[in-house]
């Protein structure tokens, strides 16, 4: 099990919001490939899959603010 | 020093570049080619990024397309905006983890290159917080939006040098009123050779992110040399 976290983006970069998930619960995925999409004011910022495996739960939904460290979902390796 | 090849590409269509974008960025994101600066002009276009209104365009789909002007949805931050000749754009493909893995970062920087550049013409450009861009007395001069694959940049800016602003009138640039916008021959009442303000934006580009910038051709050779990009489009 391998947690899906937001990076560090810088340390002004305090809020971002999630525009879309490239994939539903239960997808496979590979390591490496867009996963989430995460907006700033005027930055659009992909988040990768750190393993391949199965997406098992999205933590935080499209529209969702979330933070740098949160934790965005789950893969099962 | 990283290098950076500049793309000297003149007017281009949107859907054309934006491809391109992809092919050099999915390049500089395996490791294959240095970073690239794209500089170029588009015909009227106008473009809404991922905190884009429909609201923010403020006539109706037909009339852009009898004015020919065709709308893009793209994976870039920020609102609506608009693009046409006489407009400086800049798609910079920079892998950021030579340059600081910091998205705030990377956008005062591209903020800090436009205020260099129009410093040398003796325009006072101007952060305003929370509102990226650059501002003179108030009204924008150049927007900025960009996206991160892979820590490697897409999208970037757009300066108006020699703009007919009458263009912004179809749109909420940003959603602001279109006569926040502003260019810099309305600023100087005269018109900008744009050769010698690209040349001034190449420079500061470089002294900004501290890179060894290459001008030549229109081609982009991958490292091992096994692959040719043509970029003339």
């Amino acid at each position: 099990m391998k947690e899906i976290i937001l990076p560090d983006m810088g340390e002004e970069v305090k809020e971002a919001t999630i525009s879309f998930w490239h994939h539903e619960e239960g997808d496979k995925v590979t390591k490496g490939e867009d996963l989430v999409e995460i907006t700033t004011e005027k930055a659009s910022f992909q988040v990768e899959a750190p393993v391949s495996g199965v997406l098992s739960k999205i933590s935080a939904g499209e529209g969702e603010v979330v933070k740098s460290g949160q934790v965005l979902g789950i893969i099962e390796e | 020093m990283v290098k950076c090849r500049v793309l000297d590409l003149g007017l281009v269509g949107y859907d054309k570049a934006y491809d391109l974008q992809k092919r050099l960025h999915k390049l500089r994101r395996e490791g294959r080619i240095d970073d690239v600066l794209i500089l170029l002009e588009h015909e009227p276009v106008v473009t809404m990024g991922r905190g884009g209104k429909r609201d923010n365009i403020l006539v109706s789909d037909e009339l852009l397309q009898s004015k020919g002007i065709r709308i893009f949805e793209i994976d870039r931050g920020g609102d609506v905006t608009l693009h046409c000749p006489g407009q400086f754009v800049g798609y910079p493909i920079l892998d950021l983890n030579f340059h600081g893995k910091n998205i705030h970062k990377y956008l005062r920087n591209l903020e800090e290159v436009i205020i260099r550049s129009l410093k040398v013409y003796g325009i006072d450009g101007q952060r305003i917080e929370n509102h990226t861009g650059v501002w003179v007395g108030g009204r924008k001069v150049a927007s900025i939006g960009i996206g991160i694959k892979g820590w490697v940049t897409f999208h970037g800016f757009s300066l108006n040098i020699n703009s007919d602003l009458s263009y912004f009138s179809l749109i909420r640039p940003c959603g602001f009123e279109s006569r926040m916008v502003t260019s810099m021959s309305e600023i100087l009442g005269r018109s900008v050779e744009p050769k010698d303000f690209r040349h001034q934006l190449i420079e500061q580009f470089r002294e900004v992110f501290n890179l060894q910038m290459e001008e030549h051709g229109k081609q982009v050779s991958t490292l091992d040399s096994k692959e040719i990009v043509s970029c003339s489009l």
